[in-house]
């Protein structure tokens, strides 16, 4: 049977092709873009512009780190929300878990970009949540949520929490629950058999979960736009622009690159702090 | 992932979770369950833009923002169809999802196949692959896309589009299928073979078979990640308008009631689906399968 050794090769290569050609490719080609000079009309030549770098970190340096206190600010968020919902459902939810997760996946089958024009619409100054309030006196006539640092993050974590609940979930509910029984019949409170069983068992899952969130979280500019207005652009807010807009493509794939080394560099030491293989074990 | 965790959750729900002594002390105890409060106060904020967008798909607005509720109408689901735009933004939504599912779904699968049955030169790559793939942002992966369609000179269009949705599904796809393939059992293919079928009847009659839950699952995961798109699919799009993209440019000149509709039928659709998936885990639990 030698035909059986070419198997898995057979089977593997149309998708190779496909992540080669799609995925692998187009990062180097983006690389090389980033390191052209030119313009739309001349044309961009090849000219490894390294300088690229440095206009784009001196002049975006503001988005850049907005973008990153966002996702951090989103993710904590998910977690202060996402970890007590986890637990009451892995623990709590009986007979009815898998009712409780399609509850919170539900939400998600409409569309990402009308589910946050949707807020928009909900939170906007004289709209069904801030209008009648208003009218009752309870809130000043110049008070609004939009346009804010707060509508972003909350957006963000409206948007990603399920990526921060199901991996938590997923952990907490393939656990022994006579692990925790142990724990109480050592006479440690429900404190201590939180913080010495249940938390260090959970762990792998919140990682898997910030991992989920805070990358799409960081990168994310619809939310900024939606629910951000002028003043609270992310990073791929100026991503999207210097492609779309301005065709100013060399800058464009140069700060994109400067986001995916930043990602790269926290996923790693991320990574190397608790062993990459338990991370990537969660996260398929 | 989503429809994984609803068979899992499925099979594990009815036994095992919390023991006789423990709820037998929660009892005696009667604290109040905060638990339960906090899961259904983060429920209700997550279906609140939801139940805003059903509701106003019955309003009849004022003005061109559909914001403050003027009073009940059917007006918009008798006209649902009536901007052609938008139809045929939607038409080229569920036209790129369908075909990303095929794709992805084929691709996917063989992959998954691969990675959960054999060893192979290049595994661990193809697994950094996948994962670098599903982990990068979708801001990066477009601008990576068009970038490289602009050295190539490609112009970007419905083709370019599924092709960039191929790709970010293909992996999602192969995981679910992975998933499935570990845990057959080799000894009924084995037993097919003892009984004279060739590689192929059994891959066909055996194999396949016991994988259709997770290609299907894989397939509904791609076509759900497709018609979703915003980000990756605004990079790639060029002229072609997709429904998150045609809500997208909507949004400065006010967007018509009938988005509220589409929306709600999307959910409804979700709804069903999750519905029918659930009764069908049910009853594979029930007949002990």
């Amino acid at each position: 049977m030698s035909n059986r050794k070419f198997t898995p090769y057979v089977l593997v290569l149309p998708a190779w092709v496909w992540l080669a050609l799609f995925f692998v490719v187009p990062i180097g080609g983006m690389l090389s873009l980033s390191l052209t000079t030119g313009n739309v009309v001349t044309g961009f030549q090849q000219t490894f512009e390294v300088g690229n770098y440095a206009a784009a970190v001196s002049t975006y340096w503001e988005q850049i780190l907005r973008s990153l206190l966002y996702g951090a600010c989103a993710t904590l968020v998910c977690i202060a929300l996402g970890y007590p919902m986890a637990y009451w459902i892995a623990f709590r939810g009986g007979a009815h878990k898998s009712t409780y997760l399609l509850l919170i996946l539900l939400p998600f089958f409409v569309s990402f970009v009308l589910r946050t024009i949707s807020w928009r619409f909900f939170l906007s100054d004289n709209g069904v949540v801030l209008g009648p309030l208003k009218d009752l006196g309870l809130l000043p006539e110049g008070f609004a949520v939009l346009n804010s640092a707060p509508a972003v993050v909350l957006g963000l974590a409206y948007n990603f929490l399920p990526f921060m609940v199901l991996p938590i979930y997923a952990v907490l509910e393939r656990m022994d629950p006579y692990l925790v029984e142990a724990a109480h019949d050592l006479y440690a409170d429900r404190v201590q058999a939180f913080v010495r069983v249940i938390l260090p068992v959970s762990l792998p899952g919140v990682f898997a979960g910030v991992l989920m969130t805070f990358i799409p979280t960081s990168a994310d500019y619809v939310n900024a736009s939606v629910l951000g207005g002028t003043h609270n652009t992310m990073i791929g807010n100026v991503i999207q622009t210097q492609y779309l807009v301005n065709n100013n493509y060399p800058i464009a794939a140069s700060i994109t690159f400067v986001l995916m080394g930043l990602l790269l560099v926290g996923i790693f030491s991320y990574a190397r702090a608790l062993g990459t293989e338990r991370v990537m074990e969660v996260h398929a | 992932m989503s429809a994984d965790v609803h068979t899992q959750a499925g099979a594990g729900g009815g036994a095992g979770n919390g023991t006789a002594p423990a709820t037998a002390r929660r009892r005696a105890r009667r604290r109040t369950d905060w638990g339960r409060y906090h899961t259904w106060a983060v429920l209700a904020w997550l279906f609140a833009p939801i139940v805003f967008m059903i509701a106003f798909s019955f309003n009849d607005p004022a003005g061109r923002h559909n914001i403050t509720w003027q009073g009940f109408t059917l007006r918009w689901y008798q006209n649902a169809f009536a901007h052609t735009e938008l139809n045929e933004a939607m038409f080229n939504s569920v036209s790129i999802a369908l075909l990303t599912m095929v794709v992805s779904g084929l691709l996917g699968t063989l992959l998954g196949l691969a990675l959960g049955r054999f060893g192979f030169r290049g595994k661990q790559l193809t697994n950094l692959v996948m994962f670098a793939a599903i982990s990068a942002p979708e801001v990066v992966l477009g601008a990576a896309l068009l970038s490289t369609f602009l050295m190539m000179n490609v112009t970007t269009g419905y083709w370019t589009t599924v092709i960039a949705h191929v790709m970010f599904c293909v992996s999602f796809v192969a995981i679910t299928v992975r998933a499935r393939v570990i845990t057959l059992d080799p000894r009924l293919e084995e037993a097919a073979r003892d009984l004279g079928a060739g590689p192929w009847d059994t891959f066909r009659l055996v194999t396949l078979p016991m994988l259709f839950p997770a290609i299907m699952a894989g397939g509904l995961l791609a076509f759900a990640l497709s018609i979703d798109d915003y980000i990756i699919t605004s990079f790639v799009s060029g002229d072609v308008t997709t429904f998150p993209l045609w809500i997208w440019g909507a949004t400065r000149v006010g967007i018509p009631p009938q988005v509220n509709v589409m929306g709600t039928l999307l959910f409804a659709v979700g709804l069903l689906m999750a519905v029918v998936n659930i009764a069908m885990a049910r009853r594979r639990t029930a007949t002990g399968d």
